[in-house]
């Protein structure tokens, strides 16, 4: 039975000028899961999920998402596809209200007709939201911002999240409530594939990781899988 | 009256403003543009017969494209090579216009003549000349209509979110390099507007772009990168200095009042009245 994948990253490398963030690496993603990239600062988590984005085109190796070749596209036609990124950092427009920064996010052309819908919902998974609206996005704590963020993600009608470290910097019971919403989120048929540097956490949450260093992807499973791992026990959980 | 002059300085470094706060490109060639607008009206007027101000109806989706496809095919690529690239480019438009105006026109200097533009209004014990009246409501118009636009359409929420961030609006689908033409071409249609309304106020040569850049960057100076009710307070404050600089310590001093205001307040407060 052949199995059905969304996303397709095929032994890809990439540059951040004459340096190689990545090398050779490849990745799957089902309709469905929620996929965890965890790893150290600086081993590439993040330039994977600017390359699937098209922020930075691959060297070599290709993408493919539903079937279609992405790895020439730019970023703001992925979005159209049904790609969005939650940046690290959150990268909310700080001088924009909190309404304009969700309005933004269904900027591209297929969630416009569904901006008014796509409101309703991300109110009602962040209420905080609705009654922030009029305020500016920087007046937000962290917590909110990053709700923000993925609110406005959830604006463009999107298949496939990526999200890259939500939870830095906030505090772990925030950080539970936002894990319980991308739960939520993949409930309503949206796949994650999100960037995370704490193990336990990723393990817990996803139901396959990939484990990167330096640029390559070194391990690969299912989250149970890994936990049991003998290597991944020794260097990230101490035991 | 130095007030109402102020609108004529907003309306010029408004153009200016919006390119630096979005794009990050400091036009150099942006007073010389300008006079291309003066210059547009001249040819309307006497050429056509038509009158300036009417003429804007042609003047400005004119200005508009030109300034969209001078940032597309442009101005995009060589900020793409460097920010030093699109500094130079603008420099050498500003040259090319320098000459092309004194090979049409001459190094003689022109003015839009109307006969409204020499009449003047009187308010009880106040006149002014009708050409400065016009400056601060075309002024007021020009910002707010850019205020609207920037507030209710979606591509004016874009042009603000690809000025705060670059990366993020192009993940939510913004196609940046084209939201640059926009904003490129709308410092345009400024443009046209202030030629206008500047020939009308002020006879004009081959040459005077440069000077009205400089009051334009001390405009912006003043106001706050970026910030249009900046760019508005800080052409009245300018206008307002230039004026009774010159009532105080004769003509050859208005300059000289204005700029030292402009230092000043860079010293007191380095990001302008309104600087974010």
């Amino acid at each position: 039975m052949p199995e059905e994948i969304l996303l397709n990253v095929n032994h890809i490398d990439a540059f951040h000028g004459s340096f190689q963030a990545l090398w050779d690496v490849s990745l799957t993603v089902k309709p469905g899961e929620i996929v965890a990239i965890i790893g150290a600062n600086s081993s590439g988590k993040s330039t994977l999920l600017d390359t699937i984005s098209g922020l930075v085109h691959p060297a070599r190796g290709s993408i493919e998402f539903e079937g279609q070749d992405i790895s020439t596209l730019e970023a703001f036609k992925i979005v159209n596809l049904g790609i969005c990124q939650t940046p690290e950092g959150r990268g909310i427009f700080p001088d924009l209200t909190v309404l304009e920064n969700l309005i933004l996010g269904s900027y591209n052309h297929k969630a416009r007709p569904k901006r008014a819908q796509n409101l309703q919902e991300v109110y009602q998974l962040f209420p905080i939201m609705e009654e922030r609206k009029n305020q500016l996005a920087k007046t937000l704590s962290g917590g909110e911002q990053q709700m923000l963020a993925i609110g406005r993600g959830l604006m463009s009608t999107p298949k496939l999240m990526l999200l890259d470290e939500m939870s830095l910097g906030l505090a772990p019971i925030l950080v539970n409530e936002l894990y319980r919403i991308l739960r939520e989120i993949r409930e309503r048929g949206i796949t994650i594939l999100f960037v995370e540097q704490n193990v336990r956490r990723s393990l817990t949450e996803a139901d396959r990781a990939y484990i990167m260093e330096a640029g390559r992807v070194v391990l690969s499973g299912t989250a149970a899988e890994l936990r049991e791992e003998e290597g991944v026990k020794k260097a990230y959980f101490g035991a | 009256m130095g007030i109402l002059l102020g609108g004529l300085y907003a309306v010029i470094a408004l153009g200016l403003s919006l390119v630096f706060g979005v794009v990050k490109e400091i036009n150099i060639a942006h007073g010389d543009l300008v006079i291309l607008g003066s210059y547009f009206g001249y040819v309307a007027m006497s050429v056509i017969g038509i009158d300036p101000i009417l003429s804007l109806v042609i003047g400005i989706p004119l200005m508009f494209g030109f300034g969209f496809v001078l940032q597309k095919y442009i101005l995009n690529r060589a900020f793409k090579i460097s920010m030093d690239a699109t500094l130079i480019i603008a420099f050498g438009i500003s040259i090319i216009l320098q000459n092309v105006f004194q090979l049409i026109w001459s190094p003689m200097s022109r003015g839009l003549t109307t006969s409204y533009a020499l009449s003047s209004v009187t308010a009880g014990p106040i006149r002014v000349p009708l050409a400065y009246l016009l400056d601060f409501i075309v002024a007021i118009v020009v910002m707010l209509f850019l205020r609207e636009f920037m507030r209710r359409t979606y591509l004016g929420k874009a042009i603000r979110a690809a000025a705060q961030d670059r990366k993020t609006a192009h993940l939510m689908g913004i196609n940046t390099d084209q939201v640059y033409a926009y904003t490129f071409g709308i410092s345009m249609a400024f443009a046209a507007i202030a030629g206008i309304f500047l020939g009308l106020t002020f006879p004009f040569t081959p040459v005077s772009g440069m000077s009205f850049l400089i009051i334009a960057l001390g405009v912006v100076v003043l106001g706050g990168m970026g910030s249009i009710l900046g760019t508005f307070i800080g052409g009245i404050a300018f206008g307002l200095a230039q004026t009774l600089g010159g009532y105080f310590f004769g003509l050859a001093a208005q300059m000289l009042v204005a700029y030292t205001m402009v230092l000043v307040v860079l010293a007191v407060i380095p990001r302008g009245i309104f600087g974010r």
